[in-house]
């Protein structure tokens, strides 16, 4: 088979399944049990350290 | 030591471009060896100044590196009023050929300068204004000073280098012909020198960082640099003639060329245009809100979604063409699918506001970025529908395409970028606030309108175009020739070309606000001192 069949046949199958798959886990991911409560800190994050960089004794590691 | 081996290199490219300059094959190469000489000879002299100087004995640098952004501010308010100027004189010289002046004939036609438009708005006013702020919040949400040192000077002044050789070479004739990727071989191939820069210093900025997670402005940027790297490299595979010429010839040909190219140049505008500048309103407007994003969730999930959608919409500029027609459906379908995506990030840019939407009356600021969220959900929803083929056979070639570029373009990109920029002059400059809230004002409304009567009138003129050229009589014959349309058109391209002045002046007035909050806006107090100790 030539080069062309060879990865068209790859991308219409597994690559496919591949991506969907990765896809919906990602998705399925953000809806994990816990995650509004851990996402809030993330989403808060542009509020501190405005200024200057945290030292390593801060507490901005959370 | 490392000063030698500086200077070695430097020495080495300065000689190198005399002796370019001096076997120019054309006029475009030879003006971009003499401008190459003339930075690298400078650059040597510089660097031969500091060397063997006593060293002096620097502290060590905390605290954000913001030199580099104060630089890429004031460069995206210059390329971007450069860049408006140039659009709005081509849109009158489309109305009024005689501004193709005679004497400019071969530089400064409408085929020169409409190019080094297009760059100077989308790569020297967006690019640096990406730079800038990618920059700016990869340091705060890091928690932590640029990665690299330098490296992120080198990234600053190399992009510009990047453009002024693009833009010289447009007006001379260098180009391959590529939409939105002009530039030839080389200047190609110190792009990719400069990004790989770029990249370095962004993902060794998150590397370091102090915060657990990677705020979500980032995963944006870190795509759009990743795919823009990968967009530029494979679009613009081609060999050159000599190396003393500009030209080169592309390696691929045919419609496998114009499937690359618009792979290229639709992701260009997908993560270019898009995933970058949503980096800057995941940012921006929660900041200037002073609240936390709508959802974090549907950010994530509009991160995801949008990268793997966009990426696989290019083949809808092929429609009719000798590209498959299961190529074509699948641009087409997949373009259609982003609308989700795109509406959702909308959504969560303008919900981000709720119970702060009082904020619209009495800042003209976060008017500024939410107009330009409702111009992404507007141009989001203008384009998939643009995609399916019944409508692309009405609407392609025609300037209905124009528009809904420049509603995403001035709409989206512009505004969130203007609003950027009100927001981090004070910031960057130490300033308790702008030099003038009613200027900001003026600039919305002049900048607003300019876009209405763009779009509008582009609307008129592309429609009526399409059914011009699709109009037969009785028998079968066309009705209209290209000329009739294009007389037809005139005084729709007068007000797209009135709607161009008043977005140039609202940006004008941009320049002038900002200059005055650096001159004349009152210091901010230091907060340090106020602090008690901990």
């Amino acid at each position: 088979m030539d080069m062309y069949t060879i990865t068209r046949q790859f991308a219409d199958s597994w690559m496919l399944l591949f991506l969907f798959g990765f896809f919906v886990s990602a998705i399925l991911w953000v809806f994990r049990p816990g995650s509004s409560k851990e996402y809030r800190k993330p989403a808060e994050s542009i509020f501190r350290n405005e200024d200057r960089p945290a030292n390593d004794h801060e507490e901005a590691r959370t | 030591m490392i000063n030698y081996l500086k200077l070695a290199a430097l020495g080495v490219i300065t000689l190198f471009a005399a002796i370019a300059a001096n076997y120019a094959r054309d006029l475009a190469y030879m003006v971009h060896a003499i401008i190459i000489m003339v930075v690298a000879g400078g650059l040597f002299l510089w660097t031969l100044r500091n060397t063997d100087e006593p060293v002096k004995k620097v502290a060590v640098e905390t605290g954000y590196m913001d030199g580099v952004i104060r630089y890429g501010v004031i460069a995206t308010a210059f390329w971007g009023v450069v860049g408006f100027l140039a659009g709005t004189f081509i849109a009158f010289q489309l109305a009024f050929p005689a501004l193709n002046f005679e004497w400019a004939e071969g530089y400064a036609n409408f085929g020169r300068l409409r190019p080094l438009h297009t760059s100077a708005v989308i790569f020297a006013f967006g690019g640096n204004a990406l730079i800038a702020t990618s920059f700016y919040i990869v340091q705060r949400t890091s928690a932590a000073r640029l990665f690299g040192g330098n490296a992120a000077w080198f990234v600053f002044w190399g992009y510009n280098l990047f453009i002024v050789l693009a833009a010289t070479g447009y007006l001379l004739g260098a180009t391959q012909s590529k939409e939105y990727a002009e530039p030839e071989w080389y200047v190609d191939w110190w792009l990719t020198i400069v990004w790989v820069v770029y990249l370095v210093v962004f993902m060794g900025t998150i590397f370091k960082r102090k915060e657990k997670h990677i705020y979500v402005a980032n995963w944006f940027f870190l795509s759009f640099i990743v795919t823009v790297a990968m967009l530029h490299i494979v679009n613009n595979l081609s060999v050159p003639v000599s190396i003393w010429g500009s030209k080169s010839v592309q390696v691929f040909s045919g419609v496998q060329d114009a499937m690359t190219q618009w792979w290229y140049g639709h992701n260009a505008v997908g993560f270019f245009l898009t995933a970058g500048f949503l980096g800057m309103m995941y940012y921006f407007i929660p900041k200037q809100a002073e609240r936390p994003v709508y959802s974090y969730k549907l950010s994530i999930i509009h991160f995801w979604a949008l990268i793997f959608i966009y990426i696989w919409a290019g083949p809808h500029h092929l429609h009719y063409t000798a590209l498959p027609d299961w190529a074509s459906t699948l641009g087409m379908v997949f373009s259609i699918v982003l609308w989700m995506p795109s509406w959702g990030g909308m959504i969560n840019g303008l919900m981000t506001l709720s119970g702060a939407w009082d904020k619209l009356r009495t800042d003209p600021v976060i008017r500024m970025m939410v107009i330009s969220v409702g111009f992404y959900g507007m141009s989001t929803f203008e384009g998939p529908m643009m995609s399916i083929r019944a409508v692309n056979s009405l609407s392609h070639y025609t300037d209905w395409t124009i528009g809904h570029v420049h509603s995403g373009a001035l709409g989206w990109n512009g505004m969130i970028t203007f609003g950027a920029l009100y927001y981090l002059v004070p910031k960057l400059w130490n300033k308790e606030r702008l030099y003038s809230l009613s200027l900001v004002s003026w600039h919305f409304w002049l900048a607003t309108i300019g876009i209405i009567l763009y779009a509008a009138s582009m609307w008129v003129t592309g429609i009526m175009e399409g059914l011009m050229w699709r109009e037969v009589d009785a028998n079968g014959f066309l009705v209209n020739s290209f000329a009739d349309t294009v007389a037809a058109k005139f005084p729709m391209y007068v007000a797209r070309g009135l709607g161009g002045v008043m977005f140039l002046s609202g940006s004008i007035i941009m320049c002038y606000n900002l200059w005055m909050t650096v001159a004349k806006a009152p210091a901010k107090a230091e907060a340090s001192a106020a602090v008690p100790a901990e």
